[in-house]
């Protein structure tokens, strides 16, 4: 266990290496003079030399990233041009947010996805499996912000059950909170559903023709008990990784449902940075973004390790 | 005589699979809806009803009507007309993207799936650090930071969407590597280059055509998603995204302007995914046999 937390360790220290080049390198995209652009509109002399020195835009590339990295290392990712405030604060206040509204779009996704998965691969070639195929489909298929709008105009406009847009948190008014998440957190988990449903159908699929089931099946054992314990069990192994992998995906479809629902998150964040022109803001999303979707990974991958008994031998 | 019977087997493959493609009712399905949208695209000069720039203060959000099928927006803008118009930005992107990808993808992937050893250590952790970055956030920044344009925004999902290419090819190229013909092919002193280009790429051609099929898809998804955001197609050039980030604020008062932008999306980009899988059944190596 050790020896392989170690060798994951080892690939995810390089991967994280080249992420701080790429992120870096997003500032040299920037056209003309960095100084002019990252200082906006206040294009004051004073404020320009003072990016030019806060950033060390007159030395090499390289010292330049070195310079980033080693403030990144510290915990300094910058500070907003725009609020004024470090954006590792700007990051740590929005994140519980985002991560809210992730963790209940998976809980969504998973409900209907797995569901969805498994009675289509019970019901085989039956009206069932078809109604799941094109429910897969439509959740592929769909813009999240076009269904926002959609569910907005249903539940909010027309019937009154729920608030068109905002967020309460949930330590001053859980059932405000809910009442605020529930619909952006299903736009969120619809297409995940999709995938997952498609997922869990194949596994599930091949787990049914197995000797195990077979034998299951000839002991007598009751269908259900045969589906739900002996098949899906084995078949959820996979939908492991796939849930962890899908929950950084989450974090990148929040941006657009926040945006549609005006949650005050991670992705709301980045959209306000980059009209703007917080470039420091945009950086730090995307590092905090993408370092959290390694994490996962690793924690994916140790999971995966520990229910699959065969991987520990 | 061994090419020209080389050839005629290569176009027999080509017919049964355009046969086992046209088979399936869905990829058909599929199929014609692209054609539909490619059309109007194509021929939106001459099908649009109105001026899809052209405003009018007597008609601003007015409900559908024989005159305006779709309605008009809240610029009195023919909506039926900017559909069509708007179909253009998202084919445009779809497909430049995905070829920027392609452009991109395969070649670093061929490079290190054929290279191997520091080659592909390189090339796959700088894959695993662009995958490690949500497709859309890498997309949103990168558009961020080119600035906000229709073309921007193409180049931004391309490069977004290059590490699946990467992984894809070098993945195909790792297993055709070790093929027989490419043995063959060595033995006879062929160049590294020639391996690479003859014998290896035409034989791992057909995942790369089902990706990039369902890559258009999401491709199309994004460029909405980038003009929704307003990093995408600039107004007033119409573009589906930017239509639907419009009407939502005008959704309790006029529904019709979110309704036909986000069905159109939602179609073209539904029979992308289902031309993407019919491909991926019909050239799938298992129906061959």
């Amino acid at each position: 266990m050790l020896k392989y937390l170690l060798q994951r360790l080892g690939l995810i220290v390089p991967t994280l290496f080249f992420v701080s080049i790429l992120i870096f390198g997003l500032q040299q995209l920037l056209p003309g003079d960095p100084a002019l652009a990252l200082a906006g509109e206040e294009r004051s002399e004073e404020v320009i030399r003072y990016l030019r020195g806060k950033f060390h835009l007159d030395e090499p590339l390289p010292l330049r990233y070195w310079y980033w990295l080693t403030g990144v290392l510290h915990g300094d990712l910058g500070d907003s041009v725009r609020i004024q405030r470090p954006v590792l604060d700007l990051v740590v206040e929005k994140l519980p947010v985002t991560v809210q509204l992730a963790a209940m779009a998976m809980a969504i996704a998973l409900v209907i996805g797995v569901t969805a998965g498994v009675i289509s691969a019970v019901k085989r070639g039956t009206w069932w499996d078809y109604g799941a195929n094109v429910f897969a489909l439509w959740g592929l298929s769909t813009p999240n912000f076009w269904l926002g709008i959609l569910l907005i105009l249903l539940f909010a406009v027309q019937l009154g059950w729920l608030p068109a847009s905002g967020y309460v948190s949930p330590f001053e008014d859980l059932k405000g909170n809910l009442a605020a998440m529930i619909m952006p957190a299903f736009v969120l988990g619809n297409a995940f559903a999709a995938v997952l449903m498609r997922h869990t159908r194949s596994a599930m699929l091949q787990v049914l023709s197995s000797d195990y089931v077979r034998t299951a099946r000839a002991k007598g054992l009751d269908e259900t008990v045969v589906v739900l314990k002996h098949a899906l069990r084995n078949a959820l192994i996979p939908v492991i990784t796939l849930g962890a992998l899908g929950l950084g995906e989450l974090l990148g479809g929040a941006v657009l449902t926040e945006q549609v629902f005006s949650i005050p998150g991670f992705g709301k964040l980045i959209v306000d940075a980059v009209f703007n022109r917080d470039y420091s803001v945009v950086q730090g999303v995307v590092l905090c973004t993408a370092t959290a979707y390694l994490a996962l990974n690793l924690l994916a991958d140790l999971a995966y390790f520990v229910v699959n008994p065969r991987l520990r031998h | 005589m061994a090419a020209v019977l080389s050839q005629q087997v290569e176009l027999g493959q080509r017919a049964t699979t355009w046969r086992r493609l046209l088979r399936r009712s869905g990829a058909l399905l599929g199929l014609s809806v692209v054609v539909f949208f490619v059309l109007i695209a194509v021929l939106a000069p001459w099908i649009a009803p109105f001026d899809p720039l052209a405003t009018s203060w007597s008609e601003v959000r007015g409900a559908p009507s024989a005159a305006h099928l779709f309605g008009s927006d809240e610029l009195g803008r023919d909506v039926l007309s900017r559909i069509i118009w708007g179909a253009r930005a998202s084919i445009l992107a779809g497909v430049v993207s995905v070829s920027i990808s392609l452009g991109l993808g395969v070649p670093i992937g061929m490079t290190a799936g054929y290279l191997g050893r520091w080659a592909d250590a390189l090339i796959s952790r700088i894959t695993d650090a662009m995958l490690a970055c949500p497709f859309l956030i890498l997309a949103i920044a990168l558009a961020a930071f080119l600035g906000p344009s229709l073309t921007n925004a193409m180049i931004a999902i391309g490069i977004s969407a290059t590490p699946v290419f990467i992984r894809l090819t070098r993945a195909q190229v790792l297993a055709a590597k070790s093929e027989d013909y490419v043995e063959a092919a060595r033995a006879l002193g062929n160049p590294h280059l020639r391996i690479a280009l003859r014998h290896i790429l035409p034989n791992i051609v057909a995942p790369l055509i089902v990706q990039a099929t369902l890559a258009i898809a999401a491709a199309v998804i994004a460029e909405a998603s980038l003009s929704f955001l307003g990093l995408g197609q600039q107004p007033p050039a119409p573009s589906w995204g930017s239509m639907l980030n419009t009407a939502r604020n005008y959704v309790d008062q006029a529904p019709w302007l979110a309704f036909w932008p986000g069905l159109s999306i939602f179609l073209l980009v539904l029979s992308f995914n289902l031309l993407g899988d019919g491909l991926r059944d019909a050239l799938d190596p298992r129906h061959r046999t």
